[in-house]
């Protein structure tokens, strides 16, 4: 069955105001940019973003005035350091106030790890003697029933939605990812719904020529969008590098709030597709960071 | 020869890896350290990085992130962030590295924000994976820039503990540890722009370990918020090697990280 949606519907349909949107969910790679500008576009109000280290899209989509709760363990800029429009929220609520559950990168792994176990929470000795858990009520500390060792109790967290960008799809959301996962797996196995993102559309049998590579069920996908180049600049393994220039101006650029709503005009509002913002983003900039050698992986048999 | 202050960083961050160890490679000059001491003394070294990635050898190309296409080539395991710090949970990991904002005298680092926890005067990024490599790994090493408003008596928040507080319950140090439930670890270093610490491991506190060429005991004193307490073989930081710079300017030729 084909779910292939453009980009405007499948938000439209599946990314209501005050939904809880899990993305960037392998780090500094694979991160769905496309979906958040179209998140941004579309003028989404009152959303919880969930992540691990999450790079300038939190920032931006916080700037934008699209969120009023983040439960993530890093938000910035991971070249460049703090994210402006983060500090503007949280330290004098523009453009609008924000709630922050504050994790580490293994908590939320573990908190959406319990969801996808349906286990009420996960314990860990992590975070034990750190003030985080004051900064995170959902946290709870007790002893452990078998010896009485202190624990942390982290509860299980389910997205709405859990937006992916992936290499390859079939229309059906079977999809690959490689490289280094962070916490897609368990963001994808834990929330209600995912909507897959693209560089390509494969036959059916490209996917199942390799199952081991698939990232989860395509039961849980209710959308697949095809959008070469929809991670720029963050990197795609085997399509395009990460753009590091491009962070250094989002950072220079976005130091005041004037600032950050030119970026954001040039950028997300005057655009309204992915192939604009390629265009503008230019070929000679594409080619710099684009695939130069290409190393595939030797073949695996499957056969019997 | 001439070098820059984070290229000595560089160089004792590098120092602390031992051959054959486990490291947890943090972000920026961590990914330096680990390339550095990969092609000088601990050739048997394993990096494993909190995207889900385990390497034995450096990446062919300078990082600005961990998650870098280059990174992925060539790994022993690309898998998911809760397998590796898993990994570490377990007690697997020797040495982790984390940067910070604000650290004090018992080790204990800030990232997560200044002033009052519940109206910050300034909201850091966060922990990151930073608080689980504090937790969980067997020593930690921490590098930092050195200045007065970052080296302080007590931080504002805890983000990553490192020997506690002395309490009503005991003294900090691996007794503090041991008290909130915390496996193992703690700071076995801390490198700055101006000297190394390392840390007394029954009281907690850090003691000045070396400092830089150029730098000296009095300035140290100067930007750093707790009154200093000296190794009882402190000395002159050993500076680089020539080989150690050469292996770094070749990793950053640009002097991306070291400039």
């Amino acid at each position: 069955m084909s779910k292939l949606l453009s980009m405007t519907e499948a938000i439209r349909r599946y990314v209501p105001d005050g939904a809880s949107v899990a993305l960037g969910l392998a780090l500094e790679p694979c991160i769905p940019f496309a979906a958040g500008h179209e998140i941004i576009r579309q003028g989404r109000r009152d959303l919880t973003l969930i992540g691990p280290i999450s790079d300038i899209l939190f920032d931006q989509l916080i700037g934008a005035g699209c969120v009023a709760k983040i439960q993530a363990a890093w938000v910035g800029n991971v070249s460049e350091g703090l994210g402006h429009c983060y500090r503007r929220a949280t330290e004098q609520a523009l453009p609008r106030s924000i709630v922050t559950e504050d994790h580490s990168n293994f908590t939320i792994g573990l908190a959406l790890r319990a969801a996808s176990l349906g286990a009420p929470y996960i314990p860990t000795r992590s975070l034990l003697g750190s003030d985080l858990p004051r900064k995170n009520p959902t946290f709870l500390q007790a002893s452990s029933p078998f010896d009485g060792s202190p624990l942390l109790l982290v509860p299980a967290l389910q997205p709405d939605v859990t937006i992916l960008h992936v290499q390859r799809s079939d229309e059906d959301g079977n999809a690959h990812l490689w490289g280094s996962l962070g916490i897609c797996q368990e963001a994808m196995l834990a929330a209600r719904q995912v909507i897959i993102v693209a560089e390509e559309i494969v036959p059916r049998e490209v996917i199942t020529s390799d199952p081991n590579r698939v990232i989860g069920p395509s039961y849980k996908v209710c959308a697949v969008v095809h959008e070469p180049w929809g991670a720029h600049p963050s990197a795609v393994q085997g399509y395009y590098d990460r753009d590091h220039q491009f962070y250094h101006e989002y950072h220079t650029r976005t130091r005041t709030p004037e600032g950050f709503q030119q970026w954001l005009d040039e950028w997300v509002l005057g655009l309204k597709t992915r192939q604009e913002y390629m265009a503008k983003l230019g070929p000679a900039r594409q080619g710099a960071l684009g695939v130069k050698e290409h190393r595939y992986a030797a073949p695996v048999d499957y056969g019997y | 020869m001439e070098y820059t202050p984070r290229e000595l960083m560089v160089v004792c961050a590098a120092r602390q890896i031992r051959d054959g160890e486990r490291v947890f490679v943090g972000m920026r000059l961590p990914l330096l350290a680990f390339a550095l001491a990969k092609r000088t003394h601990a050739p048997n070294c394993v990096g494993i990085f909190e995207t889900g990635l385990i390497r034995d050898t450096p990446a062919r190309e300078l990082l600005y992130t961990m998650g870098d296409a280059p990174n992925i080539c060539g790994a022993l395991w690309a898998t998911s962030t809760i397998n590796v710090i898993g990994l570490m949970a377990a007690g697997e990991i020797e040495l982790g590295f984390i940067g910070g904002a604000e650290i004090d005298r018992y080790g204990n680092l800030n990232t997560s924000l200044i002033g009052n926890w519940q109206q910050p005067r300034v909201r850091l990024p966060g922990s990151g994976g930073g608080a689980d490599i504090a937790s969980l790994a067997q020593r930690l090493a921490i590098i930092m820039p050195h200045e007065r408003h970052r080296l302080r008596e007590r931080v504002d928040f805890v983000t990553s503990p490192g020997y506690g507080y002395p309490d009503e319950q005991g003294p900090a140090g691996v007794a503090w540890r041991q008290r909130v439930g915390l496996p193992r670890g703690g700071p076995a270093v801390l490198i700055t722009t101006l000297a190394v610490f390392t840390f007394d491991p029954t009281t907690g506190e850090a003691l000045l370990q070396s400092y830089h060429p150029g730098s000296s005991i009095e300035q140290v004193q100067e930007q750093t918020g707790w009154p200093l307490r000296l190794a009882p073989d402190c000395a002159e930081t050993v500076p680089p090697t020539p080989e150690e710079l050469r292996v770094i300017r070749e990793c950053d030729p640009h002097g991306v990280w070291t400039s």
